[in-house]
């Protein structure tokens, strides 16, 4: 009965996707703004219709129904409520199903918006929208439904399909599989729906983009529209893969954060596009620049996140036969190719008309200074890309898969980065339009001076890595200017208006959030890059096994192995747990528990680390294997994490920045901001 | 004199004899050397930078596998028995093929992956050189752009009562 309702209103919802495309387009070439009003109503509709869907997939799952194939394969008896709940988007099927939810939610939210300024947009919104939703509709229901039943065939062998295959009886099972162990952390519980919260909302700024490009309304209003939905989505992303960094971290026990997988990159290169277009767009709201880069920038991230999406779905990492086998991904593949072909083929339609006739007059210039970081973004873009693609062409060229792992990335986009570092310090001080190496020197000098005495402390501590000592400079003077430049502007407002510092500054950022937002999500990068300095390059480690008692030393670290408990948990775990004391410079600091659980029903490990936190630096212990006591004891791999706490600090203050940056301005109402603007300061006074 | 030859012959097969005892006895230990005497720290210097063909993006030193764990000890059985890294590495890819290695070796197709992110970034470089020389080019005569004396006098009119108001 639920397992009906479910199916029933996924497939109401895609036809009725379909609907909404065909009746926009009949609107549009008959003129008809009641067809156009009914696709709006169909594109609102999807949210409400696929809410349904997704609350009968939960139910299943958390009434353990396992003649549902997928609730099945990522449930099981001894998953608590809150596990079962998010096992939602914890499989292929079931996150597909939740990311056409979350894209309908966005598509009926932007129904909601006043359209009367911008109506010749809505019919090509609802277009794109809906033919994204509808692709994505298109997969779950016929391709991966997370409705299918489980049938017995007469062979006895067990398949899954909605309807009743010929002779095939319903196959109930009393158990499931369960979720993937690696899965069951916090960080996983929240970093997909993050994600896809930021794949999604940047379909809604591609569509804008498109509806210019086919209405030739190429003006900048598709930018200003799109301004909040763009930091939107670029907040969701950035904090999905700040959670998925931190779930790396906790969960995968390597003692990193990030290891340049794949899987990780596909959500790292929209973010690259998306931060590339973030700087770009002031261009063109400033100066009226630099149409064609943008509309290119918000094609390549709307291709990126459905690349992303093709990359970590269609089998296609691990070896391009797999891909071909899978049903998804030769769909995903001519979708994005579609897609790509006739955004660009839009845009060259318009190319002459987009064209600017102002231009830049100083390479000094901030509009020059972001153009350059669009540059160096695009290029950690194109190193990705190609690092991500070229193990499938070795593959389809010699027959022979080759690894594309961490050292390729390190050393091809650090000085990219590095680049960046130095351009986010520089362009805050560089003026729009004309800028000269003598006013650009005046401005700079003074927090470069002050930066300088970050690689000389650093110096004195014995630090004598030329890159550390390079990055200490730039993430030092990234933190001047922005301080500098943040101080300056508090300081002349509390002189002028007479209010606190403190007063100055919250007025301050909230006069021109994005402006200062945007100072604020440099500090967080600041505070990321010196936890990233700190664990790339002075990271150690070692591994030893020990009996009971032995002890074994790492930096300033001592552990010594106190106990090991092995015992079964209610939830089907056996877990291992060792009790370790940790000494730093000799002095006792307190007892960690690293501890491995083995889950019968996935029969997977897991490896918890022992941790102790710090913001100098993180001891990490891992429990890698264990004989019976009796005998030699267990091993033990550990870190010496200095300085990391700083990344997930960094990772706060930009999670905030963006917040600060994305925030809605008090003053919505356009007429009253102009009536606003035309009393005189005098009056405001009074 | 006659004893002097028998004396350098008795000594060279002395020699002969020490030397193939000391080659054995160096053979017998060398088959069986002993790799409890190598460091976990010292396999995993080398298994960090090797990867299993099942285990995808998974570096040899921290994947719990079964496989994994069985790669690690021919990593220590081969240091035991006096191989080098390189000679270590080699034998990986010799038996599993170039996929093993963190990055694929520079030779044929793989330049590829070396190439071409340097040269796609030069070009984009290229391109905003280009860019920025047409960008300093004095504008065309015919710019779209109206100039202030070409403004309708009605509208610098109420340019000036909008300046004067603020």
């Amino acid at each position: 009965m639920i397992t009906d309702l479910g199916y029933g209103t996924l497939a109401l919802t895609f036809l009725l996707a379909l609907y909404g495309i065909l009746a926009a387009l009949w609107g549009i070439q008959k003129r008809r703004p009641d067809w156009i009003d009914s696709a709006r109503n169909a594109m609102l509709l999807t949210f409400p219709l696929l809410t349904v869907a997704c609350l009968s997939l939960i139910y299943l799952l958390v009434n353990g129904h396992y003649e549902v194939e997928y609730v099945a394969s990522v449930t099981s008896n001894s998953m608590p409520l809150y596990l079962r709940i998010t096992t939602l988007w914890g499989g292929q099927a079931g996150s597909l199903l939740f990311w056409s939810w979350l894209m309908s939610a966005f598509a009926s939210a932007v129904t909601l918006r006043n359209w009367a300024r911008d109506r010749e947009f809505l019919p090509w919104v609802i277009v794109v929208s809906l033919v994204t939703l509808g692709f994505f509709l298109g997969l779950t229901l016929f391709v991966e439904n997370p409705f299918d039943r489980l049938w017995l065939l007469g062979s006895g062998i067990a398949v899954k399909s909605f309807f009743p295959p010929a002779g095939a009886i319903p196959y109930y099972q009393s158990d499931g599989n369960g979720l993937n162990p690696l899965l069951r952390h916090p960080g996983m519980i929240i970093h997909p729906p993050m994600l896809y919260l930021g794949f999604v909302s940047y379909v809604i700024p591609f569509a804008f983009a498109i509806a210019a490009l086919i209405t030739g309304r190429t003006d900048d209003r598709w930018i200003r529209i799109t301004r909040r939905w763009s930091l939107v989505a670029w907040l969701f992303l950035s904090l999905g893969l700040i959670l998925g960094g931190r779930w790396a971290y906790d969960v995968l026990g390597w003692g990193g954060y990030w290891g340049w997988d794949p899987v990780e990159i596909a959500a790292f290169m929209p973010w690259l596009t998306g931060t590339a277009f973030l700087h770009s767009v002031m261009i063109q709201e400033k100066r009226g620049m630099l149409k064609h880069w943008n509309m290119i920038l918000i094609i390549l991230t709307y291709n990126l996140v459905i690349f992303g999406t093709f990359l970590t779905r269609s089998g296609v990492l691990s070896s391009v036969h797999a891909f071909a086998q899978s049903a998804i991904g030769p769909l995903f593949f001519v979708y994005i190719g579609a897609s790509f072909v006739i955004s660009l083929s839009l845009l060259l339609r318009r190319w002459q008309e987009l064209k600017s006739d102002l231009h830049m007059t100083s390479l000094l210039s901030r509009e020059a200074l972001f153009l350059l970081n669009n540059l160096l973004f695009v290029g950690i873009l194109v190193v990705c890309f190609w690092g991500v693609i070229f193990p499938l062409i070795s593959e389809i060229v010699t027959g022979q898969k080759v690894t594309v792992g961490p050292p390729f990335y390190e050393r091809a986009t650090a000085p990219l980065f590095a680049g960046l570092l130095f351009l986010m310090g520089i362009a805050p001080l560089a003026a729009w339009r004309h800028s000269t190496v003598q006013t650009l020197g005046k401005a700079v000098w003074k927090p470069t001076v002050v930066s300088l005495l970050a690689p000389l402390v650093a110096f004195t501590m014995d630090v004598r890595n030329w890159a550390a000592l390079l990055g200490f400079w730039l993430a030092a003077f990234v933190a001047c200017v922005t301080l500098y430049e943040y101080g300056r502007a508090v300081i002349a407002r509390s002189r002028s208006r007479g209010e606190s510092l403190l007063r100055a500054f919250w007025n301050l950022a909230g006069r021109n959030r994005r402006r200062y937002g945007g100072y604020i999500i440099h500090l967080g990068v600041v505070l990321m890059a010196i936890g990233i300095i700190g664990i790339e390059l002075f990271q150690k480690e070692t591994q030893g096994t020990l009996a009971q008692g032995e002890e074994l030393s790492l930096g300033p670290y001592t552990m010594r192995f106190d106990s090991l408990a092995v015992f079964d948990t209610a939830d089907g775990r056996n877990v291992a747990r060792a009790v370790v004391s940790v000494y730093k410079n000799g002095r006792y600091v307190g007892e960690l528990y690293p501890r491995r659980d083995y889950y019968y029903e996935s029969q997977q490990p897991m490896t918890i680390p022992g941790l102790r936190s710090t913001m100098e630096d993180d001891f990490y212990v891992l429990l890698v294997d264990w004989q019976p006591i009796s005998s030699s004891g267990a091993t033990f791999k550990v870190y010496h994490n200095p300085l990391v706490n700083w990344l997930w600090l960094g990772g706060f203050v930009f999670i905030i920045g963006t917040m600060v940056a994305a925030w809605p301005e008090s003053e919505t109402n356009p007429a009253t901001v102009r009536a606003r603007r035309r009393t005189p300061l005098a009056a405001k006074a009074s | 004199m006659k004893a002097y030859p028998s004396f350098l012959l008795a000594l060279s097969l002395g020699l002969a004899v020490s030397l193939v005892i000391l080659a054995r006895s160096d053979l017998a230990f060398a088959q069986t050397p002993d790799p409890r005497t190598i460091s976990d720290d010292q396999v995993n210097a080398i298994a960090k930078h090797l990867y299993c063909p099942v285990c995808e993006n998974v570096p040899l030193d921290v994947c719990g596998t079964q496989a994994c764990e069985q790669w690690r000890q021919v990593i220590r059985q081969k240091l035991a028995e006096g191989w080098n890294e390189a000679q270590i590495r080699q034998y990986f890819v010799d038996q599993y093929g170039d996929r093993v290695l963190a990055t694929p070796p520079p030779r044929g197709i793989n330049w590829l992956a070396y190439l071409v992110p340097p040269i796609a970034i030069l070009a984009g470089v290229w391109i905003l050189i280009q860019a920025f020389r047409s960008w300093k080019r004095p504008l065309p005569a015919s710019s779209s752009l109206p100039q202030p004396e070409q403004l309708p006098s009605e509208v610098l009119k109420r340019i000036e009562e909008e300046l004067k108001k603020q």
